[in-house]
């Protein structure tokens, strides 16, 4: 019998743990990544070209990390590809079995030499991860404001500092890696600034404290990061918020505020401070737009919505596993033994094999933290309060929230794909990745009901409906791909 | 008016400025189907002499004045329609594609169109870009082009200005016939009473009119488009491939693609397009797109570096006779059909709604309405085609 072959998209925690499990059962593997270097977001390497000494230095859990991706990258039934992009799924007929082919570009993405391949395998892993959500505020949109992802990128990847003064703002533990990181490559951090009032971060913290023991890991690693800022005596703040940037050309300042537990302004409360960069992050989004191509079922949850999966990590797609942290953000231990599960189970692994309880355990536990980490850094629902009517709410088009108003609030334009159409929010180069999940959350605010019912044969305009989901060439698109001889 | 895409928008407002009541129902958003997945074509050059050419001319005329009457009291709306009266180049790649492009172009000419042979240093001068391959060239300087979803929001907004009213998220679930008359339609929110019942279900009129009681053959002939990320002017006009006339004419069931390629005001190329017969299914097909992709390079070798960020698909409402339906039912007193435009629904809706008012209050119309009738085998011949047709 043939093994199964296992198609893995994404190679950071999840994927890679997932790439392992899945050669340990016997299937072949492909693994693929974006990145020219396995580890994603959580532990992003230095390009060789950088030719780090040390790269442990700015990370945890390094050493586990770089046995895995050895072990795997090494092993016979492993294709590696990095550098590959997925730029969509093709979703099977309805009466043909198994999941959709994987239309992938390789090469890097500015090489003028990408090559398209479909591949078709036994079973798919979604690994793809999160990117950090920011919500609009006046002044947003002006160069030196970053998403902490970007900013940690920069000084991880580059080793390269977004300012010299800078704040750090927005609600969630990662707040403190992102200050950590910026202090290691250099900037000055003026504060760190905690949306969500003490109470808050404190009731949702301490609840059935004895969960947290299992992520002991995750605890140790964030006294680490507060230890580096009290070390730097760095301004910790909670029940503060930047709610404006300012400057001519670029950020000069920011305004930070009081907030009540709602996340609405205390007015009088208002402070300003010179910067010479921002960074801001309330939480994250998962990459929904590769599940929801495939035609996986979303679960809505009050941290936003995730790919729904079952006991083992499967989706309601036949054949495609999720896991990490587009079925919730619950950090790294977590994704691994999601990925562990996934991809055990999707390369023909027994079931009833007695290491899957412990991963399930590992897993439940994460899940649990990951509602611990909603309930302690909630979005509040009064943000909108800062929004002005001139205010960008998407940055590609520019388009301002008066606009968006206008269009929801008018019968003939109010459908979702109307709206965009009508205001262009979200058809600028990010494909509403950054604004999408916000101009829907608004909309169905301003019109105070759910959002479009689906109409038959018509995609849902929601907003991580990308049937491209990455850029391609109009040549590398008019080229017949080939098929991966596998 | 059952149904909020363009033409229901573009009948709600006849009707409404005419003094008629008028209720617009859809069961999903106004404008978000069909009229929300085009590309805003307003096109004369595509049709052959006939019933459906003189429909073209007479909404060419009448758009004009539609959007300057919309303007008067909402010109943001009208604003948004970003009516571009471009023109069209269709340009021809081989030597049969020229002589049956010119062939073409003499028929036309005779019934009123304007088109103008272009020559290679003339067409380099319109549209630098296009490729230098090609036989034969022609200008239609009545080609225009709308953004669609706006286009249709302008209609219903001035048709609720003046008194119509609209109802989305409203299904229509059966008929209330009394004496051989459609006096209601049933929807889960409770009965609507009208004299007269119009389906512009788009491609779901045949499915409409069945609940109704009086089927009508259309299907949906799927589109897909491709989307640039935003360039410098690259391309001035529409600019479609000479046999895009035959992919529209054609009946056929496989896949056919024919470039059209245009800029819109945001700067992002727009990249047509395919005709499929599949039903409703939305998947995704990248051979569709690659065939569309493949075909725009044949006339803008230029823009193969150019990456497509967004792809999106829709389903014209397609009568197996090419034709539009429009007019009484004969079957059902108190039903009339406004539909079965397949991709040219944008650019016949304003001349289709003008012929309906007429019809609907017994007033001359500009031109014969014969061709559209409901009662013509075509749209009543249901049970005529052969039962594979069917599937897909």
């Amino acid at each position: 019998m043939t093994p199964p072959h296992v198609t893995v998209v994404g190679a950071g925690p999840a994927g890679l743990a997932a790439a392992e499990t899945a050669l340990i059962a016997g299937a072949e593997v492909t693994l693929l990544d974006s990145a020219e270097q396995p580890g994603g977001q959580y532990h992003r390497m230095m390009p060789d070209a950088y030719a780090a000494a040390r790269p442990e230095r700015l990370q945890h859990g390094w050493r586990a990390f770089d046995r895995r991706r050895r072990w795997v990258l090494e092993h016979p039934r492993c294709t590696w590809w990095p550098d590959t992009t997925v730029w969509a799924l093709e979703r099977p007929a309805p009466h043909e079995p198994g999941p959709p082919r994987v239309h992938v570009l390789r090469g890097p993405a500015d090489g003028a030499d990408r090559r398209r391949l479909g591949l078709d395998s036994d079973a798919v892993v979604l690994a793809v991860g999160a990117h950090d959500r920011v919500l609009p505020f006046p002044g947003w949109e002006l160069p030196g404001v970053f998403t902490g992802g970007a900013a940690q990128a920069l000084a991880k990847g580059e080793r390269v500092v977004v300012g010299d003064r800078v704040v750090v703002a927005g609600t969630g533990p990662f707040l403190l890696p992102v200050a950590a990181s910026l202090l290691e490559a250099g900037s000055r951090v003026l504060a760190v600034l905690e949306a969500n009032a003490t109470p808050t971060v404190a009731r949702g913290w301490s609840q059935r404290l004895w969960e947290l023991a299992a992520q002991a890991g995750k605890a140790g690693e964030l006294v680490e990061y507060a230890a580096a800022l009290v070390r730097h005596r760095v301004p910790c703040r909670t029940g503060r918020a930047v709610i404006e940037a300012r400057g001519d050309g670029r950020v000069e300042e920011v305004v930070t505020a009081r907030l009540r537990g709602d996340w609405s302004v205390v007015p009088g409360s208002e402070r300003t401070i010179a910067v010479d960069a921002v960074c801001v992050t309330h939480g994250f989004s998962p990459q929904l737009e590769l599940p929801v191509a495939a035609g996986c079922a979303l679960r809505g949850s009050s941290a936003g919505e995730f790919v729904d999966v079952d006991d083992d990590q499967r989706t309601s797609c036949p054949g495609v596993y999720a896991c990490g942290e587009i079925t919730g953000i619950a950090g790294a231990p977590a994704a691994r033994a999601e990925g562990a599960l996934a991809g055990w189970l999707a390369g023909g692994g027994d079931p009833a094999a007695p290491a899957l309880r412990h991963l399930r355990r590992n897993r439940d536990q994460g899940r649990a933290f990951a509602e611990r980490l909603a309930r302690a850094h909630p979005v509040g629902a009064a943000w909108p309060g800062w929004l002005r009517p001139e205010t960008v709410v998407c940055r590609c088009e520019e388009t301002d929230y008066a606009s968006l108003c206008r269009a929801v609030a008018h019968a003939a334009t109010a459908a979702a794909r109307v709206v965009k159409l009508e205001t262009r929010a979200g058809l600028g180069p990010c494909q509403a990745r950054m604004c999408g999940p916000t101009v829907a959350e608004l909309s169905a605010r301003l019109r105070g009901e759910p959002l479009d019912r689906p109409v038959e044969g018509l995609p849902v305009a929601g907003p991580h409906h990308r049937p491209i989901a990455q850029p391609i060439r109009l040549g590398e698109l008019a080229d017949c791909p080939s098929l991966d001889p596998e | 008016m059952l149904g909020a895409g363009i033409v229901g928008a573009a009948c709600a407002r006849e009707l409404a400025l005419a003094g008629v009541q008028v209720t617009v129902v859809d069961r999903g958003g106004a404008a978000q189907a069909t009229t929300a997945h085009g590309e805003g074509n307003v096109l004369v050059s595509d049709k052959a002499p006939g019933p459906e050419l003189e429909l073209a001319q007479m909404s060419r005329r009448l758009w004009p004045q539609v959007l300057a009457g919309i303007a008067e009291s909402s010109p943001r709306a009208a604003r948004a329609v970003e009516w571009e009266p471009k023109g069209g180049i269709v340009v021809a790649t081989t030597d049969a594609g020229a002589v049956e492009l010119t062939r073409f172009a003499d028929a036309q000419r005779a019934a009123g169109v304007r088109a103008e042979v272009l020559d290679a240093d003339a067409l380099a001068a319109a549209e630098p870009w296009v490729t230098r391959d090609h036989t034969a060239a022609l200008r239609y300087p009545d080609d225009a082009q709308v953004q669609p979803a706006a286009a249709a929001a302008a209609l219903l907004t001035d048709a609720l200005r003046a008194g119509a009213e609209l109802r989305t998220g409203c299904e229509v679930v059966g008929a209330v016939v009394r004496a051989g008359r459609l006096t209601g339609v049933r929807t889960p929110a409770g009965f609507i009473e009208a004299d007269a019942f119009v389906n512009a279900a788009g491609p779901w009129a045949g499915e409409l009119a069945a609940r109704l009681g009086a089927p009508v053959d259309v299907r949906p002939r799927r589109g897909d488009v491709l989307v640039t990320t935003p360039l410098p002017p690259t391309v001035f006009h529409k600019v479609y491939d000479a046999d895009y006339v035959g992919a529209v004419g054609s009946s056929a069931e496989q896949l056919q693609t024919s470039a059209v390629v245009e800029s819109t005001r945001g700067g992002s190329v727009l990249i047509g397009s395919s005709r499929r017969r599949v039903g409703f299914d939305d998947r995704l097909r990248p051979e569709v797109l690659s065939g569309i992709a493949a075909k725009a390079l044949r006339l803008f070798p230029g823009l193969a570096g150019v990456p497509v960020m967004r792809a999106y698909g829709g389903f014209r409402p397609y009568v197996p006779d090419h034709l539009p339906i429009i007019g009484a039912d004969p079957r059902l007193t108190g039903l009339w059909h406004a539909g079965g435009h397949e991709g040219a629904g944008i650019g016949l809706s304003v001349g289709t709604a003008r012929l309906l008012r007429n019809l609907l209050l017994d007033q001359p119309t500009k031109i014969d309405v014969h061709a559209f009738r409901v009662d013509r085998p075509a749209v009543l011949g249901v049970k005529a085609q052969p039962a594979s047709e069917e599937r897909a």
